[in-house]
């Protein structure tokens, strides 16, 4: 530790569109430390750690790394230097195997033929190691979100990083999977690796990082040792104020029931039931959560209750009416709305512009048209409203949404699907990516639905936001329903681990029985 | 009368395989083509375009294989003519396609006039045909000898290129990485591979294929170019190409499906039909296939969510 292994000096980096995502910004990373880069959405991290692994150009400063300088290198000559990245949004080829996406531009040949047992060997052996496990022959199109993360770890760690650029790792993992990588993380630090390393939760950065570098509206606003620090001035330094994710939530006042799953059940393509006969109601004024490791039936409840899953089984009632089979615009109808897990696949296009992605569900609506026809100028204007409502960094509705910073991107959806003023929310990870500014926003937004006696079905990975904004809690476990809490107040975060490993209760727990 | 069927059956079965190369020749560069991220469209154009060039080259050069050489090259220099519009001058692939294709029309017309006077094909130049094989051993098997034996040399050349295709694809380096690079360009550059060399290496290949299938026409199917003799094989490769999934055997049964209907076109014509109606047929089976196979594809899609558990337990 002490010696300075990366210097980025005075860099400014402006967009073609005129955006400029850098200005004059340094950062300076010291051999064997985990660096913290943070900052609010569109503050310009993803950029500049595009610059350093030279996917994108700078157009002014100045890269040292390891006593070199990279003058505008580009990532083939970056890589071999000794950098490695994990991009905010997956960079893995779908329909290759998880193994051939590892050893791409590394493959082991024997003659004219890859290798393909060394390879697969090698995928399991570094999985190990790592404690990454994986299924190297999986097709990377049919794994989880989860999976796909460890797949882009294996990758970088494959090809000998020693700096490793981690943009955003934790946003897609669960608690138990954070942990681990955490651990892992902690072991690479001390083999001497380096790791810089993005979050919007200073939760994280207070734990596992040595520095923590703050960027706001593109411009350097501190460099700080952790150690003598306090989340209080971390984020006064992100956002201008103080944050503090806790809520003031008013006792809950229920009414009917809204949404009710009966004997759900789902098999996927792959013969696999990945629900199994679930059951449980959802009353107006009452945020479910439900929790569970990633991949036990979680993201495949949401999906089936919104109709995206075709094949269910069992009833899904809504007011008291079977919404199963039902296209996505009925169940849209009947006030149901869906914020979805991957922003990219199913919540944005992402080569339409901001306002094209605010106003699908909608389009149809008198108050968009004038004599019948789409009035871009309402549009606009409905766009403008909402843009600034939910405070997304654009250059102009015009924008076009994939150029978007991660969490702004996911502000678009969450924008559109609040703005929708559904009876029923299937918010399904709503703030993964999000800055704590955002983030705190959000669920305030989440708790007036509520109180304004919406009902709300809450997945997310994230303990804490199931344990702030709940007010029950359901838990599953391969597929099934294998706990609910009707009073969330009165769960510890340790109980809901357990449930969620499938132990029936702590004593169990503690004798190691399920 | 019995005897008389399976007449029909050999004849039928060795016209078939006939018809069939260049149609393979045309699948198989688009299906190099659509692995490598690129729009297939120009095949067409590029496989007239390489039947000129194939029975040109060869009265100019003295010879049907110096002609084949030609033609593959022409095929390689017109792909990556296309590649260089659409990838670094950006324009949109599919109207270069369909400028290429048109340019390929007149353009041929234009040459066969300027070498021989005539519009309609350059019957008047002496280019030869390539050689047909008698292979071996097989030629001696009852019925299948008749079948299999016999064929132009560029008809095993098309099949030995699905085998080699396949091999290339999914077995060597370079391979894994044209496909890499044609799914998902960012990830391929971001593990430091170059996105332009893996898709040049395609339009390499593809255009020597559609060399190939162009060539096969003036030099093989017969012995001369007659103005538009592709007549829409490039089209129907690309058919053959979705419908086969995008892997090399399975291409290689839907072009086989195609050849058989081309071939029974021929075979119906000469009772008698309308022949306008027969030559309707290839095209018509195309359109069906395409519709049955997108319904089938629609419908395994809606079948489950794309999720799947994770195999390996925390
Ligand atoms: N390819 C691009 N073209 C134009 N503008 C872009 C592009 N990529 C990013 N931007 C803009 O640059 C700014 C910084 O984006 P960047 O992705 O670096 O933010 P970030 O700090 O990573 O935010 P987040 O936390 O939301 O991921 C944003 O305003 C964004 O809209
Ligand atoms: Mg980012």
């Amino acid at each position: 530790m002490g010696r300075e292994i990366l210097n980025m000096s005075r860099i400014t980096k402006i967009y073609p569109n005129g955006v400029m995502a850098n200005k004059d910004v340094s950062l300076s990373v010291e051999e064997g430390e985990i660096h913290a880069l943070m900052g609010e959405n569109g503050a310009g991290k993803s950029t500049l750690m595009k610059i350093l692994f030279g996917i994108e150009a700078y157009d002014e400063g100045r890269i040292t790394f390891d006593g070199r300088d990279l003058v505008h290198a580009a990532s083939a000559a970056v890589i071999k230097s000794g950098i490695g990245m994990v991009h905010q949004h997956f960079m893995l080829v779908d329909s290759l195997r998880v193994y051939e996406n590892i050893i791409l531009g590394l493959e082991p040949v024997k003659g004219p033929v890859i290798n393909a047992a060394r390879a697969i060997a090698e995928t399991r052996a570094l999985g190990e190691r790592y404690n990454l496990k994986v299924d190297p022959l999986a097709r990377v199109e049919d794994i989880s979100v989860g999976l796909k993360q460890k797949v882009e770890l294996l990758k970088v760690l494959l090809r000998g990083a020693r700096l490793l650029i981690l943009d955003e790792p934790t946003a897609v993992l669960t608690p138990q999977e954070t942990e681990e990588l955490f651990g892992q993380l902690l072991l690479l630090k001390k083999n001497n690796h380096t790791i810089i390393f993005i979050s919007h939760k200073i939760r994280e950065v207070m734990k596992i990082c040595d520095r923590v570098t703050v960027l706001r509206a593109g411009r350097n606003v501190g460099a700080l040792k952790v150690a003598q620090t306090c989340p209080e001035e971390i984020s006064r330094l992100m956002v201008g104020r103080d944050v503090v994710l806790k809520l003031d939530k008013r006792p809950r006042r229920e009414g009917p029931p809204l949404l009710e799953a009966r004997g759900l059940s789902l098999t996927n393509r792959f013969g696999k039931a990945t629900l199994k006969k679930v059951d449980f109601q959802l009353r107006s004024g009452q945020i479910l959560g439900v929790a569970g490791v990633e991949g036990n039936g979680q993201n495949e409840l949401a999906e089936a209750i919104f109709g995206l899953a075709r094949g269910a089984e069992g009833q899904v009632l809504v007011k008291g009416r079977d919404i199963l089979g039902l296209s996505i615009r009925r169940i849209r109808d009947l006030g149901l709305s869906y914020i979805p897990e991957d922003r990219l696949t199913l919540g944005l296009a992402a080569a339409g512009s901001v306002w094209q992605n605010l106003i699908p569900d909608r389009a149809d609506s008198p108050a968009l048209k004038t004599w019948g026809f789409l009035s871009l100028r309402k549009i606009a204007r409905h766009a403008g409203e909402l843009i600034e409502a939910f405070n997304i960094l654009c250059r102009g509705p015009d924008q076009e949404a994939g150029l978007l910073s991660g969490g702004n991107m996911q502000k678009v959806v969450v924008a559109r699907e609040l703005s929708a003023d559904p009876d029923v929310l299937i918010a399904n990870q709503p703030t993964r990516g999000i800055d704590v500014g955002a983030n705190e926003f959000i669920w305030k937004k989440i708790v007036e639905m509520r109180d304004a006696g919406k009902a709300i079905l809450l997945v997310s990975a994230d303990l804490n936001e199931i344990l702030e904004l709940s007010d029950s809690i359901l838990v599953m476990c391969e597929g099934e329903a294998a706990a609910y809490f009707e009073d969330a107040a009165a769960v510890t975060e340790e109980e809901l681990g357990l449930r969620m490993l499938g132990y029936k209760s702590k004593e169990a727990a503690a004798h190691g029985q399920k | 009368m019995a005897s008389g069927i399976s007449i029909d059956f050999v004849s039928f079965a060795f016209a078939t395989i006939r018809v069939m190369t260049p149609l393979l020749f045309a699948s198989m560069a688009c299906l190099v083509y659509t692995k490598g991220g690129i729009d297939s469209i120009a095949t067409e154009g590029i496989m007239l375009m390489c039947a000129m060039a194939g029975a040109a080259g060869a009265w100019l050069l003295g010879g049907p294989f110096q002609g084949l050489l030609f033609g593959m090259a022409t095929g390689v220099a017109l792909s990556f003519l296309f590649g260089y519009a659409t990838l670094s001058l950006k324009a949109n692939p599919v109207l270069a396609g369909i400028a290429l294709n048109i340019l390929a029309g007149g353009l041929t017309i234009f040459v066969i006039y300027y070498l021989t006077g005539e519009k309609g094909s350059t019957q008047s130049l002496s280019s030869g045909t390539l050689p047909n094989v008698r292979v071996p051993l097989l030629a001696d098997v009852p019925v299948l000898g008749r079948i299999l034996s016999g064929h132009n040399v560029l008809t095993y050349v098309s099949l030995l290129t699905v085998a080699a295709l396949h091999f290339f694809l999914y077995k060597t380096r370079s391979g894994l990485r044209l496909r890499a690079a044609g799914e998902n360009p960012q990830a391929a550059e971001s593990v430091g591979l170059s996105v332009t060399r893996c898709k040049y290496l395609a339009l390499f290949i593809a255009g020597a294929l559609a060399g190939l299938g162009g060539a096969f026409m003036s030099l093989g199917y017969v012995s001369f170019f007659s103005k538009n003799m592709t007549a829409g094989r490039g089209f129907i490769g690309m058919a053959a190409e979705s419908m086969g999934h995008g892997v090399p055997g399975g291409v290689l049964l839907a072009t086989l499906l195609f050849s058989v209907s081309d071939a029974l076109s021929v075979q119906l014509q000469m009772m008698s039909l309308p022949p306008e109606l027969m030559q309707l047929m290839p095209y018509l089976v195309t359109i069906v296939a395409i519709a049955v196979y997108s319904r089938h594809r629609a419908r395994r899609r809606a079948a489950g969510p794309a999720a799947d558990p994770k195999e390996v337990k925390p």
